[in-house]
């Protein structure tokens, strides 16, 4: 990636973070933590590497990105607003009645969303069933799964990882959110998995460990990814919960708190990057 | 006897599949029982054994829905129900795609395996998913038809097959129509709902009935939805007493979209309701189940005769 674009995304990324805050100030409702912590992936993804835009989005040669990690709704929507497939203006109904813009994605109703995802765990094998289809009927296309490590907890996760070994599906890419904190506390505390890379290497996957907070990192790894044929691969994407905002950073009382006054001074006052 | 319905959904999928490159067939590790290999032999390319992995299967059929295809879901009506439900409720419901859960070995049919393989409950879980069609298949024609449906009529479906063989209720060249329910047999007296292999059953108590001069009409509620609540209605006005059956729960199935239909048009007739009485099964000849879980004609004709008294 080149250091023009790096700076591009970097700023996009700083807005995002800017817009959350003051949405989920606003509606005092909503995910922060695991926004912000997926910022860079879905970045990286929606304004480099996917193939993926309003006018292509019927075709099924787009690329396709599928949230299972659903509670990171409104900054997908953020992305989603960005790109134009709805004005950003509609934000301000995020979670309310009569909206669009649903607490957890709703394929039916938002544009751009690939898929109704929420229930942890499930928006996964819609993935892998997308990108076995489009390698049935020789397509030239990637479907992107974004998990939280809280949501590999779920059995259907690995249901899917054996699946997705048998048949070969390359042309799936997972990208884990390995932030390290799940809703009751940290992965550790709560359910913890041990060596997640070994995990997934058992599974038959191609491992890629990266920062999820450098845009240049997940490019890499993203093309690093598809330079593997005949098995999936996920990346490890180490990222921090809550990333940007100090006081929200690795808290997982900030998974679905709601910004208060006081907090939205602090975090706009650190986010106050330039524009 | 007729043909067994598995038998007949492994033959039909097969000849279907010739006719629309979209049908994609997933099975979890039960394709010889469910005879979904039937058309995984001929179209290797289509069909996915997704091993026993029944929840990740439903998803990945969603995922093929997305892509256009038409995807047949099968394992054990049960599994396919229970494992399979956050997949329905979320990808079929909520999203509407096209997938087609193929419920296989229901009611009491895999009667040796015992209550934990029995599909008592399905029909009622099912029935509450908003925008999911649910069908039960009571012979030979109608499964060929289901099948045809389901490829042809785009938005979820679940089907209820049958492990077993049931005799043909239905005269050659029959039309069915989603929505709709069929008489298969005229009668005045009292009118007995029913579906899957209890309709030939019912057929069975309605000659029993016949001897003892009560007059029985038998109704094949093949689609139980959206249901045909004319049919029921009308049934009810003309013969003043009606039985439901089914091999499933009493609670929520057939019996419960009947009652509802009833309680709805202020209809106030006499209703006896043969099925599972809050009950599990257990192992045993399919027969013998039938018989000891009041599901066989006698028990059927004897609630007929209750709601003919009651009158």
């Amino acid at each position: 990636m080149t250091s023009e674009k790096k700076k591009e995304l970097d700023a996009l990324c700083l807005k995002f973070r800017r817009s959350l805050i003051e949405i989920l100030h606003d509606i005092q409702t909503g995910h922060p933590g695991g926004s912000l912590s997926v910022c860079e992936i879905l970045t990286t993804l929606y304004f480099d590497e996917a193939n993926i835009t309003p006018e292509n989005a019927e075709e099924r040669s787009r690329d396709k990105i599928i949230l299972c990690k659903g509670h990171a709704a409104p900054m997908l929507y953020l992305e989603l607003a960005e790109k134009g497939f709805f004005p950003m203006e509609e934000m301000k109904t995020l979670r309310q009645i009569d909206s669009r813009l649903q607490g957890h994605p709703c394929s039916k109703e938002t544009p751009g969303v690939e898929a109704s995802t929420g229930p942890l765990g499930a928006g996964y094998p819609l993935a892998l069933g997308v990108a076995l289809s489009d390698m049935h009927d020789k397509i030239d296309a990637y479907t992107y799964a974004i998990l939280g490590d809280g949501e590999i907890n779920e059995g259907v996760v690995w249901e899917t990882c054996m699946n997705a070994s048998k048949f070969k599906a390359d042309r799936l890419i997972t990208i884990l959110d390995w932030n390290g904190v799940q809703l009751d506390g940290t992965t550790e505390e709560i359910m913890p998995v041990g060596d997640v890379e070994l995990k997934f290497k058992a599974f038959g996957y191609n491992t890629i460990v990266c920062d999820g907070h450098d845009c240049a990192a997940l490019s890499a790894a993203i093309k690093a990814a598809k330079s593997v044929k005949g098995i999936p691969s996920i990346i490890l994407a180490k990222t921090v919960k809550g990333k940007g905002v100090s006081f929200m950073e690795g808290k997982n009382t900030w998974h679905g708190a709601p910004v208060q006054d006081e907090h939205y001074e602090t975090a706009m006052k650190e986010l106050g990057g330039a524009q | 006897m007729g043909k067994a319905i598995r038998d007949v959904y492994g033959e039909t999928i097969r000849k279907y599949g010739a006719t629309n490159e979209n049908i994609v067939v997933l099975d979890a590790d039960v394709s010889g029982s469910t005879k979904s290999a039937v058309f995984g032999k001929e179209y290797p390319d289509r069909f996915y054994n997704c091993g026993i992995s029944e929840y990740a299967m439903m998803g990945m059929a969603a995922g093929m829905a997305k892509s256009g295809k038409i995807p047949f879901v099968n394992t054990f009506a049960v599994f396919l129900t229970t494992l399979g439900s956050l997949a329905a409720r979320t990808f079929m419901s909520y999203s509407g795609l096209n997938i087609k859960m193929m419920g296989g070995y229901g009611g009491l049919s895999d009667a040796f395996d015992g209550a934990t393989h029995h599909a008592l409950e399905d029909i009622a879980m099912m029935r509450t998913l908003p925008g999911v069609s649910v069908m039960v298949a009571s012979d030979a024609a109608i499964t060929d038809w289901m099948v045809k449906t389901a490829i042809e009529t785009d938005g979820p479906m679940y089907i209820r097959l049958s492990r077993d063989a049931a005799p043909d209720c239905h005269p050659e060249g029959a039309q069915f129509e989603m929505g709709k329910g069929m008489v298969v047999r005229e009668g005045s007296d009292v009118t007995i709902i029913a579906c899957g292999l209890m309709v030939s059953t019912a057929v069975a108590a309605a000659e029993k009935l016949a001897e003892k001069g009560i007059q029985a009409r038998v109704v094949d509620m093949y689609c139980i939805k959206p249901i045909d609540a004319e049919l029921i209605e009308a049934c009810a006005k003309e013969t003043g007493a009606v039985v439901t059956a089914e091999e499933h729960s009493v609670i929520g199935g057939l019996g419960g979209a009947v009652a509802e239909v009833l309680a709805k048009a202020g209809c106030a007739v006499p209703t006896e309701m043969v099925g599972m009485q809050d009950r599990h099964g257990e192992s045993g000849p399919y027969a013998a189940l039938l018989k000891k879980y009041g599901l066989d004609a006698d028990a059927v004709a004897a609630a007929a005769e209750r709601a003919v008294s009651r009158k």
